[in-house]
């Protein structure tokens, strides 16, 4: 569990938290890896869990019914896959997979969920630190739809 | 800053010595004054007017290496009549040149420090002569990121130099698409979204951005989230240049004339006017 502590301390998202936080959140966390092209999560499965990349990168897609899979973004080191599991019904939008061997520590989503619950102070600072995400994303997008760069059509 | 011609508002005569495709409607011309051989020494992030000869003037940045004078790269985007007729010359045919104008990257203020190039789309071409400079001198600066973002693979400049500065590892190269095709395995997503991946200490780094307008705009508020000061971040502004010399005012900007006072700014000299419509 040490070990798991420092790496969750050590991936951005988590800087700085504190200590009691840190062990309620390592209890929800597990080491995983993916190799090339392993999926991380479908679309339409359950939230179950979602990911703090520490190595590797990886596509966020859906697909297209005549084009087939658009990746629509890529995250990697420092970043989290999977924004989902924050609210009902809590199943995946998207696919994820793994563009090259991805290193990640895998979040229990039920198990943060119920800490979150049970300890609003906890709920508040994992929000603080999902908020920033989700508008930095929501921002990016806006800068994709608006296609300022103009191009080949 | 202007060259040493006594009138510059009359072109001189420079021909085309190679143009290349670049990426669909953009294509690279290399030209060289006359007579060949002719010094035409320039600070990078300055511009030049091309004038096409019975159709029209243009700012175009010079996009090559500021330590070959002799023969200047301009990158274009023919989206216009001009720029059309620009992009369509042979080697061989004659253009009027008058330049360089305009204030240039910050490079002396950057050394010792670490450095952070935004780019989108056409927007690498300004920021090109200042990446040679730095790989030149690699040792007077820190840590040094280039992050550019295209609207897709096929929009990509100059990719095989970005390749090329990605292999040697002088620099930290991300390059990020839009709308990605199948065969991409790079990034994607909006080219802010590198910022806050990049590796450079906020507190003693100069930033230097370039491309569309929203799009600085947005790279602009990703430094400052990450604590970079308006003080340390230069952008390169476009507008409808025409005397290139601070006369006409077509190119005015608030208090500031984009040709003379620019196109190189710091950011804190534009944080008010940014967000003005009409201006």
């Amino acid at each position: 569990m040490e070990g798991l502590e420092r790496i969750i301390r050590e991936h951005r998202f988590f800087a700085g938290l504190d200590e009691g936080f840190c062990q309620l959140v390592c209890g929800c966390a597990k080491n995983v890896r993916f190799e090339e092209g392993q999926y991380l999560f479908r679309e339409g499965d359950p939230a179950d869990w979602f990911y703090l990349i520490r190595h590797g990168r990886v596509a966020l897609a859906v697909m297209m019914p005549g084009r087939g899979s658009i990746t629509f973004q890529t995250v990697g080191v420092g970043e989290i896959a999977g924004v989902s599991w924050l609210v009902p019904p809590y199943r995946w939008t998207y696919d994820a997979k793994a563009l090259e061997l991805t290193r990640a520590i895998a979040m229990d989503a039920g198990c943060l969920r119920d800490k979150c619950e049970q300890d609003h102070d906890l709920g508040y600072e994992v929000m603080k630190r999902f908020v920033p995400i989700l508008v930095e994303r929501l921002q990016a997008t806006r800068l994709q739809i608006l296609d300022v760069y103009g191009g080949t059509s | 800053m202007m060259s040493g011609l006594s009138d510059p508002m009359v072109p001189r005569v420079a021909r085309v010595v190679r143009r290349w495709y670049e990426t669909p409607y953009t294509w690279t011309i290399e030209i060289e004054s006359e007579p060949p051989g002719t010094d035409a020494a320039f600070e990078a992030g300055q511009f030049n007017m091309l004038y096409a000869f019975g159709i029209g003037e243009i700012p175009i940045s010079v996009s090559s290496d500021p330590a070959a004078t002799r023969r200047l790269q301009h990158t274009i985007r023919a989206v216009g009549s001009v720029s059309a007729a620009l992009a369509r010359l042979q080697p061989g045919e004659a253009i009027g040149l008058r330049g360089p104008f305009g204030t240039g990257w910050p490079l002396e203020s950057a050394a010792g420090r670490d450095v952070i190039i935004v780019a989108g789309g056409l927007g690498l071409a300004p920021l090109r002569p200042a990446i040679y400079r730095v790989l030149a001198e690699r040792r007077r600066y820190g840590k040094v990121s280039v992050l550019y973002g295209a609207r897709s693979p096929d929009d990509i400049l100059f990719r095989r130099e970005l390749a090329r500065w990605r292999e040697n590892r002088a620099l930290n190269v991300e390059v990020t698409v839009d709308h990605a095709t199948d065969a991409w395995r790079g990034n994607v997503g909006a080219v802010t979204m590198l910022i806050s991946r990049a590796t450079f200490d906020p507190t003693d780094c100069i930033a230097m951005v370039c491309g569309p307008e929203i799009m600085m705009r947005y790279a602009i508020a990703a430094l400052t989230e990450v604590g970079l000061p308006d003080d340390a971040i230069y952008l390169s502004m476009e507008r409808n240049m025409k005397c290139a010399i601070g006369f006409c005012g077509h190119c005015q900007f608030g208090p500031t004339f984009v040709c003379k006072d620019g196109p190189v700014f710091r950011h804190d000299r534009l944080r008010n006017l940014m967000q003005l419509e009409e201006i």
